[in-house]
């Protein structure tokens, strides 16, 4: 029965398992492997085994800037407006409308980034926005193409993921601290900044890293947004794969920005730890 | 507070709402809403290439949330109570699945693929005369990967919600192990399988950055979109961009349904 039982999990498993060897395993450690390679004669790849491909990474030091600049300042304005709605979500809404508000923050996040971040180019663009404020008399804008537009397309982007992180933490509090701290005379502010804040901040830490290690990856914003000016790492790998065709370099700095990403997971679950909270299922829907 | 509650959800609709708004104008001005028609709509549904697009994302899109729905369900019913080392690989394996960006899933797919096709190819084109390349396969494959981790995590959420009551009932009730599986598992995974399938479609219907790299010589709808903004808005865009707005509307709104009603035990 022990074996059989055995068995049959193992076929169960069979098909999935071929998928993440195959499709996620594979790749990954051809990634690791190339980017130690050379650029082939016609492009591609060419075995070898140098660090030429790291120490190279310096040329492309304003993709790693950009990214490393606007996704900690996305995060943090995806955040800032977040928690506000996430507040008011778990604790001023009553339950019978907080879930169909709750939905209604997640779906755009299920809908095409493309046509989200489109809508923008329309918005920005020369016959939207600015051409609206010119008719009024209120002089040349330029919108699109700006760090400006690329910040609006990510908070935009994002802000359903981190709201809903933030939201399950404080929905989990216990609303008689809150009652007990205004009891004892604490003013409404005291008992956020001393309970609601401090035992919110799991989700905060959960929505943040969320937002950015996709940040950190992400291609079509800057690109749609800010046309080609506004450089992230994401730009630069398109570029390496698809345009120059030097994957070793472009593996080189898929492995590196993957490094990036894992340092911050490391170090984000070593805060957790240290604030002492368990981790957050975070849902996707 | 409720005011700045207003205040988002207006920053997180309108955009959308004006998208909407402006596929149904007769102009092309896009600081002004001129008239109202549906000729944008007409214009985008006769394009070979719109319908050519549309028809591949679709049936990858299908196909890829079949394969997703089949095999993470499986995957989860058989992780599902199990302790140990393997329990752990999986785990970790869903885990990055889902958490690594989509950008460097293509690229780290378009170069595996292609070295392993490259090799193969020689020796399979000597033996069959066929040839292993880039394309809808690849493509589904790709897809498969992020939707059957999604699949795995609601269907085992699921399942370690169960009333095991309900299995040992019906184990008492003399049914074998296969019919309490069908009279009495399946009916209560079917909601988590059915919301994994249809968040799998609109996964894999909405993505760009994945098919970008692994599509091959295919269009998807989303390339197709990238690649007219690139030459310009026009409205047509826009009818074209509402509509598969509304597709993924149209399958959320289903898969939140089903997930609520499941949740919901019945009273009888």
């Amino acid at each position: 029965m022990a074996i059989s039982q055995r068995m049959a999990r193992a076929i169960l498993l069979a098909p999935a398992g071929l998928w993440y060897a195959v499709l996620l395993v594979l790749p990954l450690i051809v990634v690791l492997v190339y980017s130690f390679g050379e650029r082939g004669a016609a492009g591609g790849y060419a075995p070898a085994f140098t660090l030429a491909q790291y120490a190279n990474l310096g040329a492309r030091w304003t993709a790693f800037q950009n990214t490393l600049l606007l996704a900690p300042a996305g995060t943090l304005a995806a955040l800032l407006i977040a928690y506000p709605l996430a507040y008011f979500l778990a604790l001023r809404v009553s339950a019978r409308w907080r879930t169909t508000l709750l939905v209604l923050v997640i779906v755009p996040f299920w809908t095409s980034i493309l046509i989200r971040s489109y809508a923008w180019i329309f918005l920005l663009g020369g016959r939207g926005i600015p051409q609206l404020l010119s008719d009024l008399g209120l002089g040349d804008l330029r919108l699109i193409n700006t760090p400006f537009a690329v910040l609006l397309g990510i908070v935009y982007g994002y802000l359903p993921l981190m709201v809903f992180p933030i939201y399950v933490s404080l929905e989990k509090l216990d609303k008689r601290l809150l009652e007990a701290a205004g009891d004892l005379g604490a003013p409404p502010w005291r008992s956020f900044l001393q309970i609601t804040l401090p035992l919110s901040l799991p989700g905060v830490a959960t929505g943040s890293m969320l937002v950015f290690i996709l940040l950190m990856g992400e291609y079509l914003i800057p690109q749609m947004l800010g046309g080609g000016k506004v450089f992230f790492v994401g730009n630069a790998l398109v570029d390496l794969f698809l345009q120059s065709r030097n994957w070793a370099f472009g593996s080189a700095l898929a492995v590196t920005l993957v490094a990036i990403m894992l340092v911050t997971v490391t170090l984000y679950m070593r805060f957790l730890k240290r604030i002492g909270a368990a981790r957050d299922d975070v849902g996707l829907m | 507070m409720r005011l700045y509650a207003f205040a988002v959800y207006a920053f997180l609709y309108l955009p959308i709402g004006i998208i909407a708004l402006f596929s149904f104008s007769a102009g092309r001005n896009a600081s002004q809403m001129q008239g109202f028609s549906t000729q944008w709509y007409g214009r985008a549904l006769s394009n070979p290439f719109v319908l050519d697009a549309l028809q591949t994302s679709a049936l990858i899109a299908f196909a890829s949330a079949v394969l997703a729905s089949l095999f993470g369900t499986l995957a989860a019913l058989a992780l599902s109570g199990m302790k140990g080392r393997l329990r752990t690989l999986f785990d970790a394996l869903i885990y990055i699945a889902v958490m690594i960006p989509g950008i460097v899933i293509g690229i780290a797919t378009l170069i595996a693929l292609v070295t392993v096709f490259d090799a193969v190819n020689p020796w399979l084109e000597g033996a069959t005369g066929w040839r292993l390349s880039m394309g809808a396969g690849s493509l589904i494959a790709a897809h498969g990967l992020f939707t059957m981790s999604l699949v795995i995590i609601l269907v085992r959420a699921r399942i370690e919600g169960m009333d095991r009551a309900l299995l040992e009932a019906s184990a008492d009730l003399g049914a074998g192990p296969l019919a309490t599986f069908r009279q009495v598992t399946l009916p209560l995974l079917a909601p988590a399988i059915l919301a994994g399938f249809l968040l799998s479609f609109t996964f894999s219907f909405d993505d760009f950055i994945i098919a970008f790299f692994v599509a091959g010589s295919e269009t998807t709808l989303p390339i197709y979109i990238f690649s007219s903004i690139r030459r310009g808005v026009t409205p047509e865009i826009n009818a074209i961009g509402t509509m598969v707005m509304a597709v993924s509307l149209l399958m959320l709104v289903i898969a939140q349904i089903t997930l609520r009603r499941a949740e919901k035990p019945n009273p009888q």
